[in-house]
């Protein structure tokens, strides 16, 4: 087996086990999602248009919240410094945990989509579309996160500063996901332009976000 | 491997920690087969400089170099050719003892197939091999990190207090360990305060000045 593969398997291991967060990131969200309609009160019409924009802040903040462990648990019991000792290039290593986590705690978080979306109203043929913008956009999620999941790596309570960090940069994936959900919905917009960017995105945060965070995690070494 | 002339070069290293530093102008050679140990009083920077051979550190001035590696793996960086057994165990606590064991000899690139059970009837831990790592004690622990060593074959070994945590039994097959892997052409560096076992390692004395 490859360093790579092996790194996926052991975190994809790690979170289902006794102390893993694998299904945390989709159960809050199935959580936050529900105490929408309780806030906003049973009119139909409004939680159909603002369904989707509820659902993505949802999934923003779930996937938030389960990366902050991300590179701070390796750091805490020393398996950060081995995982820096392989011939396996650091930008690899980081983009093998950022893989697993998605694998684990946002995909959870894409299939069970479609059960919330009954209850913000969304219409059952819109949801399948709701749920391609988030299985589109939570990877750049996942892989902005793990910059800031480097950088607060040494600090003792990183996660509210790694929210701090990393929320800002989610702007653009916020509005062209919630974009195209809308879109698919509500119209008249169409679905592909929104729906294109945010593949962009992705793959653009694919790229960038293994080399920062592996920069980010070379200075916290000092 | 040819490890006839191999040797592990450390030229005036310095190494700044916060502002301070912590130790400078460190010069050694190690050949192939031979030992060293860092000593010194706490704080004098043993551990640092084990962190900077290692690669987790970066050096404020100096270098560390690892020359005469046979064949493509010249050009391998150190850190890549070195084992390092430092203060934490790296051990996953839901992960079994052997799941964690093959985990790093997966990673850290055991050529071939990693001998895993050996490794851990080498450190008595086969008995214990589907326990969590959670409930194993400290010695237990440890024992599993030197398993690490003996797993995936890599010249370098940079020892951080390695006889801590381990009982007078492990402690002797910790050192019979150390001969085989000097035996073999491999380098030994390792930080301690009292005697690990070997004769007549070299010895470097940090912070001696003050």
């Amino acid at each position: 087996m490859t360093a790579f593969t092996s790194l996926i398997l052991r975190d994809m291991r790690l979170s289902v086990r006794v102390g893993g967060g694998a299904l945390m990131g989709a159960l809050f969200y199935f959580v936050v999602v529900s105490m929408i309609p309780f806030a906003i009160g049973p009119d139909l019409n409004l939680l159909a248009r603002i369904g989707p924009a509820m659902l993505w802040i949802g999934a923003l903040l779930s996937t938030l919240l389960a990366l902050d462990r991300l590179f701070a648990s390796d750091h805490d019991d020393g398996s950060l410094d081995l995982l820096t000792m392989s011939s396996l290039p650091l930008e690899l290593t980081v983009a093998a945990k950022a893989i697993a986590h998605w694998l684990t705690t946002a995909l959870p978080l894409v299939i069970i989509t479609p059960v919330l979306g009954l209850m913000l109203n969304i219409e059952l043929s819109a949801m399948g579309y709701v749920a391609l913008t988030l299985l589109a956009g939570t990877p750049s999620l996942t892989f902005i996160g793990l910059i800031g999941a480097a950088l607060s790596v040494t600090l003792r309570r990183g996660g509210l500063l790694m929210a701090i960090l990393v929320l800002p940069l989610t702007v653009p994936v916020l509005i062209f996901g919630v974009a195209a959900a809308n879109a698919a919905i509500v119209g008249p917009a169409p679905f592909g332009p929104p729906f294109t960017i945010l593949c962009a995105l992705s793959l653009a945060s694919f790229v960038l976000g293994p080399f920062a965070a592996a920069a980010a995690l070379r200075q916290g070494q000092e | 491997m040819k490890t006839d002339r191999m040797q592990l070069i450390c030229d005036s290293l310095a190494c700044e920690r916060g502002g301070r530093q912590v130790f400078a102008g460190v010069n050694f050679t190690v050949s192939a087969g031979e030992a060293m140990v860092v000593t010194g009083r706490n704080g004098a920077g043993k551990s640092t400089l084990l962190r900077v051979i290692a690669g987790l550190l970066r050096a404020a001035q100096g270098q560390v170099t690892l020359t005469g590696l046979a064949g493509a793996a010249d050009e391998a960086s150190l850190p890549e050719q070195a084992h390092y057994l430092g203060h934490l165990d790296a051990a996953k606590p839901s992960l079994t003892v052997r799941e964690n064991l093959t985990f790093w000899a997966d990673f850290l690139g055991a050529s071939g197939d990693p001998a895993i059970d050996t490794a851990l009837e080498a450190v008595e831990l086969d008995t214990l091999a589907d326990l969590p790592a959670a409930y194993l004690s400290a010695g237990q622990k440890r024992r599993l990190s030197i398993a690490r060593l003996l797993a995936v074959k890599r010249p370098v070994w940079l020892l951080d207090e390695p006889t801590s945590a381990l009982d007078a039994p492990s402690q002797a097959r910790l050192t019979s360990f150390m001969c085989e892997h000097l035996a073999g052409g491999g380098f030994i560096v390792a930080a301690t305060h009292g005697p690990i076992g070997l004769d007549a390692p070299r010895e470097l004395r940090m912070g001696a000045a003050g």
